[in-house]
């Protein structure tokens, strides 16, 4: 069984059937892109495995347990983290603050939590520099930067992106992903949607694209980067992916 | 300039018990954007439970420092289940419906607090015990100052000091700043946002409280009735320092309350209400942010 199973996900907003039966799984220490157009429904499916969103049915099953239903803050807890769509870090708070909020579920551990956020400022050293600098302040790659350690600080199992390359330069798009391998490497499952086909399927282990809420294609991410059909709708012409 | 210097004396301890006040205000709005008109109501209610244990159930003779304790620490639990009721069985059912729906209520509620008031306490004015504090005080030059206001205002700057120092020095403050921030990306730190919104209702109900206990002590007589304008002054204070901005109101606080004495002082007590919405109005219309600005970033 692997770590993380979605199956058959129907998600709703008002009428709208967004998510019309998505499965996927994510095995140990893999990484696992999602790809698709805009509004195929990538962003819904990780808050509908994070908890922020209620499928009407389907479950999803992470370490054999069904989490639908369970609290959002709950699911935190059981090692499932999420880097939302947007970065969405605490503006107001400092670069620190915003860490110390990743480690919220064991507040009370204070070395537990000085030793993730040693290992956080290890991994991104910008970070480290501006960590009495307010949030709201940081470039747009180091906001990325801060998103992805503050859901690190909670050690999670399965590490959910959401678009982390969105808005920076190549270059700093490339650093990322790389650090994503890295954490990957270290262990940690990566669910990780993404419109940079490319980069992302250079990275992943498998793939799945979703195309108006349904999964079209799967499979290993070598395989699929070589794929015409991915090729065509998402590795070729640039400006198919652009013209939004 | 003697005068001057008496009406700031008063000015800045009346304005204390409405910075109280304001920052229920501000933590609510903060962090769920509503205005809890109760929570002039909830001040009133403070100062009655704090009443009936003094007078009614006689704490007034017991050793000072236990009957001050007791007066306080009760009514400021009370008051904060009050609030918890309100948020749970008025408040959150409306939570994520229109904004308007939530406003009426609230108003509904401050109206409700005063009724329930009326029907358990009376429509009388009821006394504090005049004697419990020395009437005492100093005299500064020119300016006599009683102890009673230093201790009061002491008690204020207190409440206020270990409110921020919780806000700015835990995690669950932390957590309390994050969500005027983004609710959903707080709940994947791990945070309970609901717990944390009641914890809002408690604290700004105990600072209410608290103030309604200062109140009645200050003024030594309470009636049903007093949330009402106490409530107003004290959103115009929240508003005037930047409504969401903890700072911000307890600053805004102290210039309504200089605003009103100097009022009351210099030209006649029948002006400090038109005064004080005037200042209201003109915030609004000139300066909606407040002096600080609203330190909330949007939600949306
Ligand atoms: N809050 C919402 N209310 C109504 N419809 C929504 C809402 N959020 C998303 N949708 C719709 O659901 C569908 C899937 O949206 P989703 O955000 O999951 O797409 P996405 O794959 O993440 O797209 P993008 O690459 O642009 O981020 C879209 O048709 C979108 O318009
Ligand atoms: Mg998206």
């Amino acid at each position: 069984m692997a770590l993380l199973e979605v199956r058959d996900l129907h998600v709703f907003y008002g009428n709208i059937e967004a998510l019309k039966g998505i499965s996927l799984d994510a095995e140990e220490g893999e990484i696992v892109a999602i790809l698709g157009g805009n509004g195929a429904g990538k962003t819904t499916t990780l808050r509908t495995i994070s908890g922020l969103l209620r499928p009407r049915t389907g479950t999803v099953t992470f370490q054999g347990r069904n989490i639908v239903g369970v609290a959002a803050h709950a699911i935190v807890g059981l090692g499932l983290g999420h880097v939302p769509e947007g970065r969405r870090i605490f503006t107001i708070l400092s670069v620190e603050e915003n860490l110390n909020l990743g480690a919220y579920l064991i507040r009370s551990q204070g070395a537990l939590l000085r030793a993730r956020k040693a290992a956080v400022y290890q991994l991104f050293p910008r970070l480290a520099e501006r960590k009495h600098q307010l949030a709201g302040t940081l470039s747009g790659g180091e906001q990325q930067m801060l998103a992805i350690g503050r859901a690190l600080m909670s050690d999670p199992k399965v590490l959910m992106l959401d678009e982390p390359s969105l808005g920076l330069s190549p270059l700093l798009a490339r650093s990322v992903l790389k650090t994503v391998r890295e954490v990957a490497n270290d262990g940690t499952t990566v669910l990780l949607v993404e419109q940079n086909a490319r980069q992302a399927l250079a990275i992943a282990d498998r793939a799945y694209v979703i195309e108006t809420g349904r999964i079209v294609l799967e499979g290993k991410a070598s395989i699929l980067a070589t794929d015409e059909r991915v090729q065509k709708a998402y590795l070729g012409g640039f400006e198919a992916m652009t013209s939004a | 300039m003697g005068a001057f210097l008496q009406y700031t004396v008063i000015g800045l301890t009346v304005g204390s018990f409405y910075a109280l006040v304001a920052l229920g205000y501000t933590i609510v709005y903060g962090i769920i954007r509503l205005i809890n008109f109760a929570q002039g109501d909830l001040s009133m209610v403070g100062a009655f439970i704090g009443w009936t244990l003094l007078v009614s159930l006689g704490f007034q003779h017991l050793p000072l420092w236990l009957a001050l304790i007791a007066a306080f620490v009760i009514p400021m639990i009370g008051t904060a289940l009050v609030n918890l009721g309100i948020l749970q069985f008025a408040y959150k059912p409306l939570l994520h419906k229109s904004l308007w729906a939530i406003l009426i209520t609230a108003l509904g509620m401050s109206l409700f607090l005063e009724n329930a008031a009326l029907q358990v306490w009376g429509p009388s004015i009821n006394a504090y015990p005049p004697s419990m504090l020395p009437s005492s005080g100093f005299s500064l030059g020119p300016v006599h100052v009683t102890f009673l206001q230093v201790a009061l205002f002491l008690t204020s700057l207190l409440l206020m000091a270990g409110l921020y120092a919780f806000v700015h020095g835990t995690m669950i403050g932390t957590a309390m700043r994050a969500l005027a921030v983004d609710h959903d990306a707080a709940r994947l730190m791990g945070i309970d946002v609901d717990q944390v919104i009641r914890l809002a209702f408690v604290l700004g109900a105990m600072l209410a409280a608290a103030s309604g206990v200062m109140i009645g002590i200050y003024y030594t007589q309470i009636q049903f009735t007093m949330g009402f304008l106490l409530g107003l002054r004290a959103f115009t204070a929240a508003v005037l320092g930047g409504i969401g901005n903890i700072p911000g109101a307890m600053v805004g606080g102290m210039l309504i309350g200089l605003l009103e004495s100097y009022t009351a002082g210099y030209l006649s007590g029948k002006w400090e209400t038109v005064i004080v919405f005037g200042v209201l109005i003109a915030v609004l219309v000139v300066k909606p942010t407040g002096i600080f600005g609203e330190r909330v970033a949007e939600r949306m």
